[in-house]
């Protein structure tokens, strides 16, 4: 069954909010209508986003690191905010695993955003109805794009190449082997709704030397003490010949 | 979580109105039985499930301003199976149809005899249409307290004592209005529904203190280390991707200081509890209908303070990616 998802590298997002833009830019001019911009240009504005970037700092000075964090919907395999909608509006497909919001049977109960514990539904200030992201549900099959671009309007925009899209339950897809080999975990385990979206941790590479491989061995055989071990300070065979 | 006033209201005057009915409705079981005198049905049995009604019709009322399309309500009934919400939206105008059928039929004095046992007594149409008014009551009362308790990621919710506390609070402030209204239309009633009256409030505050309890020594199951997935000892927020106000900002924090936070506590422990049990005591002794009903709406005003606290209360675990501007 495909579960269609995103898997965000966390070691590369550098927090440019393009991703939140470029969602924003195309959802509000997508079929479900304008995404609300309440006084947009008065002293509190507020809006309906579907995806969002935050900053958190690890460690304590001087030892810290940034990580810039996008948070959307994670398309749960077991989404708690569909059984408890009692309309039916809030529902997940059975063909590619995303969860939407029906916007002609939502009565605005905010229910859903209740049961959600990773607050990524949104009530429109104007539509008076929960929205969410769709995972571009009107873009990735609209065969009237160019096929590359077939993609969330975050993916695309990413610039460090951080949002990966693809069907997590193929093990042979992209999103998939990323998961698979480099350590993609999921957001609150601990509430069993299995997010669908994962993402990949911040990653160091380290190799680690012993000290003998500092020392310059000319004959390994010292090691072993089949010959008599030099001094330290005795020259050593580079120092004595010369090629 | 943002306590929304709809809800405040719609789930105390529906308790109330769900307590009152159920007393007006053992008056009668127990005068079936020869316990208790029988009532004028006019008087009492209709003029109280009146009461009852308006009650529910008013929390129904509060439950549309809680909505964002009003207009769509009617689809909420359609996910029975899956949503305690979509239950509690049949179970209650199906009460409300069972208390205005059970009052009819007292104030048209329209009560067919069904069958009797023995010549002792009889059971008649009211009778059923209450027991099944009864077991709507109930229901309610568990769909009500399950819309919350079902949440498992709100766990100052997620309990059985919230079923029962929600249950018990309808119980007390509906069986002290029942207990008002017997003094003033009914027939020596006022001990045996204040008893009851009294007897739920004391049982309430039992657990309702053990709520509280458990409450205080709740250890969160997520945490900022969850959230983002990060694990280290030392994680702080730096920016939550916007400076202004959201959904998510409003939706989940009640906003209050800790000072009104406590203080409200204190309040509804004060109005719920001893203040309501001193003046039905003072009531009943002296018969007075005044200080009956003060102390009806003493513990409804307290309700209305405790169920504040109840949604404030609640930590929801999306509050973890919103800790700063």
């Amino acid at each position: 069954m495909t579960q269609l998802a995103l898997v965000i590298d966390l070691n590369v997002c550098v927090g440019c909010q393009a991703c939140v833009t470029s969602c924003k830019e195309w959802n509000t001019s997508g079929t479900a209508g304008p995404m609300a911009d309440m006084n947009p240009f008065g002293k509190d504005p507020t809006g309906t986003f579907f995806n969002r970037v935050q900053t958190f700092e690890v460690g304590t000075y001087p030892n810290t690191e940034t990580v810039h964090f996008p948070k959307s919907c994670l398309h749960c395999e077991d989404p708690p905010c569909v059984p408890v909608c009692p309309t039916g509006a809030s529902y997940k497909r059975e063909e590619d695993g995303i969860v939407l919001v029906d916007n002609d049977k939502c009565i605005g109960c905010k229910y859903c955003s209740w049961a959600c514990p990773y607050g990524v539904r949104e009530l429109d200030e104007h539509q008076k109805i929960m929205t969410k992201c769709t995972l571009c549900v009107d873009r990735i099959y609209d065969e009237s794009l160019p096929e590359n671009e077939r993609k969330p309007a975050c993916v695309n925009a990413c610039p460090t190449n951080a949002r990966l899209f693809g069907d997590v339950n193929d093990p042979e897809s992209e999103v998939s082997a990323a998961i698979r080999e480099q350590g993609g975990y999921q957001l609150m385990p601990e509430w069993g709704t299995k997010p669908a979206n994962h993402y990949l941790p911040r990653r160091k590479a380290r190799i680690t030397i012993h000290e003998d491989e500092l020392i310059r061995a000319d004959n390994p055989l010292r090691k072993e003490r089949h010959l008599p071990m030099p001094d330290a300070d005795d020259p050593t065979l580079d120092e004595t010949t010369s090629w | 979580m943002h306590p929304a006033f709809s809800v405040i209201f719609l789930t105390t005057l529906i308790g109330a109105g769900q307590g009152l009915f159920l007393a007006l409705y053992t008056g009668q079981v127990y005068a079936v039985f020869d316990v208790l005198p029988v009532q004028d049905p006019v008087n009492f049995y209709a003029l109280g499930s009146l009461i009852a009604l308006l009650l529910l019709v008013a929390g129904l009322i509060s439950s549309f301003l809680h909505l964002g399309r009003p207009e769509r309500a009617w689809r909420s009934a359609a996910r029975w199976r899956t949503s305690w919400l979509s239950r509690e939206v049949i179970v209650l105008p199906a009460f409300m149809g069972t208390v205005a059928a059970w009052g009819l039929l007292h104030y048209l004095a329209w009560n067919p005899l069904l069958f009797s046992f023995r010549g002792t007594f009889g059971i008649d149409l009211s009778m059923v249409i209450g027991a099944v008014g009864t077991l709507l009551a109930f229901a309610l009362y568990l769909c009500t307290g399950m819309i919350y308790a079902c949440i498992k990621q709100l766990q100052e919710w997620a309990t059985p004592l919230t079923v029962l506390n929600y249950t018990l609070f309808g119980l007390a402030s509906g069986f002290l209005l029942a207990t008002a209204f017997a003094n003033s239309r009914g027939a020596g009633l006022v001990d045996f529904l204040g008893g009851w009256a009294i007897f739920a409030t004391v049982v309430a505050f039992v657990t309702r203190a053990a709520s509280l309890i458990r409450n205080a020594r709740l250890k969160p199951k997520s945490t900022l280390g969850t959230a983002i997935g990060v694990r280290h000892s030392k994680l702080e927020q730096k920016s939550q991707g916007f400076m202004t106000g959201s959904f998510n900002t409003r939706e989940f924090f009640h906003g209050a200081s800790p000072r009104k936070f406590l203080f409200v506590k204190w309040l509804f422990l004060l109005l719920v509890f001893p203040v309501p049990l001193a003046l039905a005591s003072a009531g009943i002794a002296a018969e007075s209908t005044g200080l009956l009903l003060a102390a009806f709406l003493t513990q409804y005003v307290g309700l209305l303070a405790e169920r504040w606290f109840f949604f404030a209360q609640a930590n929801h675990p999306q509050n973890l990616y919103y800790q700063t501007v």
